[in-house]
């Protein structure tokens, strides 16, 4: 294993978090807090509790997820997209460096950052609403899965892409809806049951779901369903990113 | 000489139909400096590419060092630094911080001294923490040389290394790739420089149409394109080229207001002097005069053309 590898990769990424510090943290630090003070204490005030935890509380886990997973999806694929824009790929691929090792350095760096966001938010989340965690370790799993599944799906759009339209198609017509409908801001049982069907095709169902049992012990679908779905994602986006490597699919001629 | 690069029946066809590399063979020796000449679209990059493992070959074997590139790529690619054609460099990031990467992308420990030592012998060292946006095109491309030789390779391919770099740096350019050969490193590099190739190379390998058509010793080489023009601007109308000058072969315009004498620089004696002489004698006037000699990429599309 190419240690040095993975260690140069992820800590050239991470160097540019700190570059550009207002837009990788303090953004959706800040967006995330707006979503506080409208969805929770303004109009969450007069909502009622959902399964006996109040609205602002309920609304912790759901907008921690919505962070995490556009920004797993941002920053993995814009720092494998970067390298093929602007040319310095190259070196990427004349490196002795495995597909392991470019995955780990690039979406290790790219989960790493998003939770990073998503303690944050945590934090964040403390100063507005009483929070509880009831398996915290639980919640740690679905964090670190969540994060990387959708790493890696940043990653393969970063391949994919050959635009910048294209790098901000999936995550804004794709993953925002489908958080934003996958009970981010409610309970799938507060909606017709047609629809309550519907949305258990939604895979971001899942995801939420599970990680606000970690929190309240209250889910929208089975636990074990939730970490089964998350792990599928996870296997489907890895299987995906060692097509790429082996096909050379966007990256070698 | 030892082989380090070996590559045998070679080829390359793109998706769209494109041959780019056809049935190449070529041995490369340890510690030589080869430069591969060819006009644009030849296949030299391609060749590159196929052997630092950027383009897929479809046919053929290369070995580096005795490592197969597919099967061996960690040894083999460890072995190369590559100085790609284009300046690709993160601007926003500094000069210490990506030859910092390169270092660690091929494997090898931080190693600050290592790294001092690369900037300084490429003129960089005042400039370690200046971001790379903040400099001009001659020091980036002396940073992708840097980032080449961060890892302290064996091989080094130089993809046009001094495209756009002014001459002085050119020279200094040349003086660290022979310090590398002089310590071991096998450089391969393309150019259209003549006085480069003249320069640099021990062999000089031509490329076209994705072929190697010729692989020959530079002193060989040389002497076979060492053809200059001495062109004369006449004063007045030259009907017919006199019989004193006939054994100069002159060459005269279609117009009659130019005399071509073609010579060979590695002659001792060109005839320039004699020639001059003899025009004199004969009461041509001439206004100006001018000596050209061909490019290198110009000579090898002739040479080219007669294969």
């Amino acid at each position: 294993m190419n240690y040095p590898a993975i260690r140069a990769i992820f800590k050239y990424e991470m160097a540019r978090t700190w570059r550009t510090l207002a837009q990788s943290i303090v953004s959706p630090v800040l967006s995330t807090s707006l979503y506080f003070i409208v969805f929770g204490s303004a109009i969450g005030s007069r909502m009622s509790d959902i399964d006996g935890i109040a609205y602002s509380a309920f609304l912790v886990p759901g907008l921690m997820m919505l962070s995490l997973l556009t920004q797993s999806v941002s920053n993995a694929s814009f720092g494998i997209y970067f390298p093929r824009f602007i040319g310095t790929i190259f070196e990427l691929l004349s490196a002795p460096v495995s597909t392991l090792e470019i995955v780990l350095g690039y979406v290790g760096a790219a989960a790493c950052k998003s939770i990073i966001v998503g303690v944050i938010i945590l934090i964040t989340a403390a100063f507005f609403v009483d929070l509880q965690i009831m398996h915290p370790f639980l919640m740690l799993l679905f964090l670190v899965l969540t994060a990387l599944t959708f790493s890696m799906l940043g990653f393969i759009i970063g391949i994919w892409a050959d635009n910048f339209e294209k790098l901000q198609v999936v995550p804004l017509l794709i993953i925002t809806p489908l958080t934003f409908l996958g009970g981010s801001f409610y309970s799938i049982s507060m909606l017709p049951e047609v629809w309550q069907t519907v949305t258990l095709f939604n895979p971001v169902v899942y995801l939420i779901s599970g990680f606000r049992w970690s929190f309240y012990e209250i889910s929208d679908v089975n636990l074990w369903v939730s970490l089964g779905m998350t792990s599928l994602f996870l296997c489907i986006c890895t299987g995906g990113i060692f097509w790429i490597f082996k096909t050379g699919y966007g990256l070698k001629n | 000489m030892s082989v380090i690069i070996s590559i045998k029946n070679l080829g390359k066809t793109f998706k769209d139909g494109f041959q780019a590399l056809k049935n190449i063979n070529l041995d490369i020796n340890k510690g030589e400096i080869i430069a591969l000449l060819g006009p644009n679209g030849a296949g030299k990059t391609t060749l590159i590419s196929a052997i630092c493992g950027i383009v897929s070959p479809t046919e053929g074997t290369i070995t580096v060092n005795g490592f197969d590139i597919l099967k061996d790529y960690r040894q083999a690619r460890a072995m190369i630094g590559l100085v790609p054609q284009e300046l690709t460099v993160e601007t926003f990031e500094t000069v210490t911080n990506v030859l910092e990467f390169s270092r660690g992308l091929f494997g090898k420990k931080k190693d600050p001294a290592q790294i001092e030592k690369v900037l300084r012998s490429l003129s960089l060292w005042e400039k370690k923490d200046n971001k790379l946006m903040t400099l001009s095109g001659g020091m980036k491309r002396r940073v992708l040389i840097g980032k080449a030789l961060a890892h302290e390779p064996d091989i080094l391919f130089l993809d046009e290394p001094t495209a756009g770099v002014d001459v002085e740096l050119r020279k200094e350019m040349w003086q660290v790739i022979r310090e590398l050969r002089d310590s071991g490193v096998t450089v391969i590099l393309t150019t259209h420089y003549i006085d480069e190739a003249e320069e640099m190379a021990d062999r000089i390998a031509v490329i076209n149409e994705g072929q190697i058509i010729l692989v020959e010793e530079k002193d060989t080489l040389m002497q076979k394109l060492g053809e200059k023009n001495l062109k004369l601007h006449l004063t007045e109308k030259l009907t017919a080229i006199p019989a004193s000058l006939v054994d100069y072969n002159l060459a005269l315009s279609a117009d009659g207001m130019q005399l071509q004498y073609s010579y060979d620089v590695q002659q001792e004696d060109t005839g320039i002097t004699g020639l001059l002489d003899h025009i004199e004698a004969a009461n041509i006037q001439y206004r100006d005069l001018e000596t050209k000699q061909s490019s290198l990429e110009e000579i090898f599309v002739n040479l080219v053309k007669k294969q």
